[in-house]
């Protein structure tokens, strides 16, 4: 809205169901933590997605640059031991 | 109970969903138009969030009204043609949207009194009411948070938000009297156990009220000038205007559906 200075930004997490992970969903604007607590229930649950919120001011959070991905990343990529696919995983395991 | 006793009560019965469902019927009009209105599409979702809840709490209270008396009116005869004199909602929850100070107001004023009101009826000797209170109560409660938390930011804001929670207060108080009120139909009703003594809730209301007002550093405004009439039809000026909105496509395309 004109002449009015926008809100904080706030990202936002939901936990589907029991047992899963929080997950980012989204972002959304908000003047203080309870009410981007709010605001996330009824922009990002309203249609039963969610048994648990984060939210976490956006300006909190400390991202990896672009510039970096030579350094941070590609180091990994041969490195095919890392990956757990020697082990035969039991069927009662659903969420590895 | 005998035959001949039946049919006062269940004519009672059926005013009184009827009453319910007007309250939650026409917010849910009034709040329908702050859809893209909002400040910010947070708060433009949070209202009309608010509304789709009270739409379907009017529509299984319209239905269950429609289906005691007879059953030959469904929720959209009496949502789209009944006329001005014929709805008996509450004069708080017509009055406009004003600005946003306004609309949070008239919420904080009815929430607050509905939230009460499913809290005790989800014990009525009534089972369909009864089980529209148990879905309905969690709604209000949310709405009466939602309430709550805008009077707070916006009472012990800026000045300029102060002012107009403080204002928009002091417009409403007077209609807060009539939802407390409670007439004859109601009065056989509670003595049936169907009904929610509406005067009973009022100490609770005042007790929750009184708070929030204090907290957001607002003064409770002196009781006055009482006005009332909307259980008997008799409404005030805008409610004119919202239902001739919220009834032209059926009026102009009866049967329409999309």
């Amino acid at each position: 809205m004109s002449g009015t200075p926008p809100t904080a930004l706030w990202e936002v997490f939901v936990r589907s169901k029991r047992g899963l992970s929080h997950n980012h969903v989204g972002s959304l604007h908000a003047p203080d933590a309870q009410m981007a607590l709010r605001n996330a229930r009824d922009v990002y649950t309203r249609r039963q997605e969610g048994v648990s919120i984060w939210v976490v001011p956006a300006i909190e959070i400390v991202a990896s640059s672009p510039d970096e991905k030579d350094s941070f990343f590609d180091p990994a990529a041969d490195k095919v031991y890392r990956h757990p696919t020697f082990y035969d995983i039991p069927a009662e395991v659903q969420h590895l | 109970m005998s035959a001949p006793d039946r049919a006062p009560m269940t004519s009672a019965v059926s005013t009184y969903a009827l009453r319910l469902g007007d309250d939650a019927l026409v917010l849910a009009q009034r709040l329908s138009a702050w859809s893209s209105r909002g400040h910010d599409l947070e708060e433009d979702i949070a209202l009309t969030n608010i509304g789709l809840d009270l739409l379907g709490q009017a529509r299984m209270l319209l239905t269950y009204a429609g289906t005691v008396e007879g059953g030959s009116r469904t929720e959209d005869d009496l949502a789209y043609l009944r006329e001005e004199r014929d709805f008996t909602n509450l004069l708080l929850v017509e009055q406009p949207n004003g600005d946003f100070a306004r609309t949070i107001a008239r919420q904080l004023l009815f929430s607050t009194w509905q939230l009460a009101l499913w809290e005790a009826l989800q014990s009525s000797a009534d089972e369909t009411l009864a089980a529209v209170a148990g879905k309905a109560v969690k709604e209000a409660d949310y709405h009466r948070d939602h309430a709550v938390q805008w009077t707070l930011r916006l009472g012990d804001g800026t000045d300029e938000s102060h002012h107009r929670m403080q204002a928009a207060v002091d417009a409403l108080w007077p209609y807060v009297d009539e939802v407390f009120t409670v007439d004859d139909v109601e009065q056989a009703l509670v003595a049936g156990g169907v009904a929610v003594d509406a005067a009973s809730l009022r100490p609770g209301w005042d007790r929750f009220v009184d708070g929030v007002l204090a907290e957001a550093t607002l003064t409770r405004p002196e009781d006055g000038w009482n006005p009332s009439g909307g259980r008997r039809g008799m409404h005030t000026e805008s409610f004119g205007y919202l239902l001739s909105e919220m009834q032209h496509l059926h009026r102009s395309h009866p049967g329409a559906t999309w």
